[in-house]
C-alpha cells in the first residue's frame, strides 16, 4: 500500500514540473501583454502584439493600421521598457533569493541578509543627494550596484577567517552590517530633508517603482541579469549538494568556499541590478523561491528556471496592480509586492505548514 | 588504496586539536578510531578525508601528498559519512544517493545508465531500495543513516570514513551497519570509523587507533590496542573481560573510585581543561 502511495506521489511530482513551467510561462506572457495594454490609456491587446511584432519582423509584414502614433509611442517607448525592466528585476530578485536560501540552508534568507539590498539602497541614495542621479541615468545604477557589492565584500571579509567563512557568522555579519548601512541611509535622507525635491524623490524611490523606466534601464539590467542567471545555472548541482551541509558537500567534491563566494557575489550582483533599476522591492526574493519550493520540491534544476519565470511574472503583475488599483494615482511597487506577497505567504504557511518549516 | 597520516597535527588558532599522529588506513580492513570525547577522533577522520588540511605533517594517499589531489579527484577515492548527517530538505532518497555520483559527472552531464545502476545497487546494498521515492526528511534516524552510507557507496570510493556511524541507531540497525562495514572491508574497501562502543570495536574491527588528549596513544591490531594497559589510563576505568559465545570477550567497565573520594569523571573533567597541548 505504502509503495503504491509512494509511486503515486512520485508520479504527481514528475508531472508537477512541466505543468508548472507551462502555467508560469503562460502567466508571464499574459502579464507582459497586459502590462503594456493596461494603464491610464487603455490599448487593445491586438494593437500591443501588432506593434511589438512590427519591431522584429520585416517592414510590411504587420499591418499597423488602426494603431495610432500616440499608441505606438506609449507601447514601445513607455510601457515596453517598464514591463521588461519589471520582468528583469523580478527575475533577478527571485534568483538571488533562491541562491541565498541555498547557501544559508534557510528558507527565511533573502538577498537582504548579506547586506546587499541595503548597500544598493545606500549607493542609490548617495547618487540622489550628490545630485549625480539627475545628471545621467547611468549614475544611479552604478552607485546602487557598487553599494551592493561593497556591502557583500565587507560582510564576507568580516566573517572569513583562515580561508573559511562559516554561514552562521556570515549571516550575523550581514544582519549587523545591514542595520549599519540602513542607519547611514536614514541619516543621509534626514540630513537632506531640507531639500524637499530630493527628499521626496528618495522616499519614492525607496518604496520601489517602475515609473519612467526607459530602454537605457533595459540595456543596463539585461546583461547583468543574464550574467547572474548564467552563473546560478553553472552551480545548479552544487546548490543542491550545499543543502546537505558543508562537510558532506565538500566530501562529495564541491569546492564549498569557492561556490559560496561565487554564488553570493552573483546574488549581490542581481540584487544590486534590481535595486538600481526598480528601487527597493521586498518580498520577491523571499516569497517566489519559497512558493516554488513548496510546489516543485527543493531541486535547483527545476527551482532556478521556475524562479526566473515566476519572479518576472510576479513583479510585472504587481506593477499592473500598482498602476490600476488606485488609478489615476499610482501605488509604489514595493508596497504592492508586500501587500500582495505577505498574505499569499501567510496563506501558504497555514496551508502547507509542515512543509514550509523545512527548506 | 592506503591513506597514511605522517606526524600530522591540526590546530585552530593556537589550540592544537591533535598533534604528531602517524597512522594508516588500509584496504580489506576496518580501522576503528577510539578514545574519550574530545580526544581527537573526529579531527583525525577529517584529516584522513581531506576536509581539513593538516597544520603540520602530511596526509599521504598511496604515498603521494593528498594536497596535490583536486577536491573532485579526492571525492572519487575517499567517501566521508558525517556524524549527524540529518537534513530537513525534502529530497527523495534516490536523489540524495545519486548525489554520490557528483564527482563522476561533468558540470552539465546528467546521470547515465551506469550511474543509475551504481545508485540502485548502493540503495539495495544498505536495504533502502523500498524507500527510494520517500523524502529523506520523513525517515527515521536509522533509515537516514543508511541512506548516507548508500550515498558514500554511490561514490565508488575505495576508502570509506565514518564518524560515529552507529550513534543514532538502535541495536538491530547498529549491528546491521557494522556487518555492512565488515562486508565492505571484505570486498577490498579501506574502512575507518570513529566508534564509542569498545565491544563493537573488539568484535568487528581489525585495527584500532586509540586517541587520548589529541595524541595517538596506540595504533595496531585491535587485540593490542584494546589491552588493559592501554585502555585503563585513557578511560580511567577498571575492566573485566567476560567470555562470550562468539569468542571475543565482552568488556565490562567499572568506574574507578579515587582516594580523594572524587569521582573519576570529575578528575577527567580537570584533565580535559588541560587538553591544550604546547603550541
Amino acid at each position: 500500500m505504502s509503495r503504491a502511495l509512494d509511486s503515486l506521489a512520485a508520479f504527481a511530482r514528475s508531472r508537477a514540473a512541466p505543468l508548472y513551467f507551462l502555467s508560469a510561462a503562460a502567466a508571464l506572457a499574459v502579464a507582459a501583454v497586459a502590462g503594456v495594454a493596461l494603464g491610464s490609456t487603455e490599448i487593445g491587446w491586438e494593437s500591443v502584439l501588432r506593434t511589438v511584432f512590427s519591431k522584429f519582423l520585416p517592414e510590411g509584414w504587420i499591418d499597423l493600421g488602426g494603431v495610432t502614433e500616440a499608441e505606438r509611442v506609449i507601447i514601445w517607448q513607455i510601457r515596453m521598457p517598464r514591463v521588461i525592466v519589471g520582468g528583469l528585476a523580478g527575475c533577478g530578485l527571485a534568483v538571488a533569493g533562491t541562491q541565498v536560501q541555498a547557501v544559508f540552508r534557510n528558507p527565511l534568507a533573502e538577498p537582504s541578509v548579506i547586506g546587499s539590498s541595503q548597500g544598493a539602497a545606500l549607493g542609490a541614495v548617495t547618487a540622489f543627494v550628490t545630485e549625480l542621479a539627475t545628471r545621467s541615468a547611468l549614475w544611479l545604477p552604478l552607485f546602487a550596484f557598487s553599494g551592493a557589492l561593497i556591502a557583500l565584500f565587507t560582510v564576507y571579509a568580516v566573517a572569513s577567517r583562515a580561508g573559511r567563512t562559516p554561514v552562521a557568522t556570515l549571516l550575523l555579519a550581514g544582519i549587523a552590517l545591514g542595520s549599519l548601512i540602513s542607519a547611514a541611509t536614514s541619516m543621509l535622507i534626514s540630513l537632506n530633508f531640507v531639500n524637499w525635491q530630493v527628499a521626496s524623490e528618495i522616499v519614492f524611490w525607496m518604496m520601489g517603482g517602475l515609473d519612467g523606466r526607459t530602454w537605457t534601464h533595459v540595456w543596463i539590467s539585461a546583461p547583468l541579469v543574464a550574467i547572474g542567471a548564467s552563473v546560478a545555472f553553472w552551480y545548479v548541482r552544487d546548490l543542491d549538494l550545499m543543502l546537505l551541509g558543508e562537510e558532506a558537500s565538500a566530501s562529495l567534491g564541491v569546492e564549498v568556499e569557492q561556490v559560496k563566494r561565487s554564488v553570493l557575489a552573483t546574488a549581490a550582483l542581481l540584487t544590486g541590478t534590481a535595486v538600481a533599476v526598480s528601487g527597493v522591492i521586498g518580498f520577491v526574493g523571499l516569497v517566489v523561491p519559497h512558493v516554488i519550493r513548496i510546489l516543485l520540491g527543493p531541486a535547483h534544476r527545476a527551482l532556478l528556471p521556475a524562479s526566473i519565470l515566476s519572479g518576472a511574472a510576479f513583479l510585472i503583475g504587481c506593477d499592473i496592480l500598482a498602476r490600476t488599483v488606485y488609478a489615476p494615482t499610482e501605488l509604489r511597487l514595493g508596497v504592492v509586492t508586500a501587500l500582495f506577497g505577505a498574505p499569499l505567504f501567510l496563506y501558504l504557511l497555514r496551508r502547507k505548514r509542515m512543509e514550509v518549516a523545512v527548506l | 588504496m592506503t591513506i597514511r597520516l605522517d606526524r600530522a597535527g591540526m590546530r585552530i588558532r593556537r589550540n592544537w586539536l591533535v598533534r604528531d599522529v602517524s597512522m594508516v588506513v588500509r584496504p580489506n580492513r576496518i580501522t576503528a578510531l577510539v578514545g574519550p570525547n574530545g580526544s581527537g577522533k573526529s579531527t583525525v577522520l577529517r584529516l584522513l578525508a581531506g576536509l581539513w588540511q593538516p597544520s603540520e605533517g602530511r596526509v599521504l594517499v598511496d604515498g603521494s601528498d593528498m594536497a596535490s589531489l583536486g577536491r573532485r579527484d579526492l571525492a572519487r577515492q575517499v567517501a566521508f559519512v558525517p556524524q549527524n548527517p540529518r537534513i530537513d530538505v525534502p529530497f527523495t532518497v534516490r536523489h540524495v544517493v545519486s548525489m554520490g555520483r557528483h564527482p563522476h559527472l561533468g558540470r552539465f552531464e546528467s546521470a547515465g545508465p551506469r550511474d543509475l545502476e551504481v545508485v540502485e545497487s548502493a540503495l539495495a546494498r544498505v536495504d533502502v531500495l523500498h524507500l527510494a521515492e520517500r523524502r529523506v526528511n520523513e525517515l527515521s534516524g536509522g533509515e537516514f543513516q543508511r541512506v548516507v552510507v548508500a550515498r558514500s557507496l554511490a561514490t565508488e570510493a575505495d576508502v570509506i570514513l565514518l564518524d560515529e556511524p552507529t550513534s543514532n541507531l538502535d541495536l538491530d540497525h547498529s549491528l546491521e551497519t557494522l556487518e555492512l562495514l565488515r562486508r565492505l572491508a571484505e570486498d577490498g574497501k579501506a574502512v575507518a570509523a570513529a566508534l564509542h562502543d569498545l565491544n563493537a570495536v573488539a568484535r568487528w574491527a581489525d585495527h584500532a587507533t586509540l586517541m587520548h588528549r589529541g595524541r595517538l596513544r596506540a595504533h595496531g591490531p585491535v587485540g593490542q590496542v584494546l589491552a588493559d594497559e592501554q585502555l585503563v589510563p585513557v578511560f580511567d576505568v577498571d575492566i573485566e573481560r567476560l567470555q562470550t559465545s562468539h569468542g571475543v570477550p565482552d568488556l565490562v567497565f567499572h568506574r574507578r573510585i579515587h582516594r580523594s573520594g572524587e569521582s573519576s569523571r570529575a578528575e577527567r573533567g580537570r584533565d580535559a581543561d588541560e587538553n591544550r597541548l604546547p603550541g
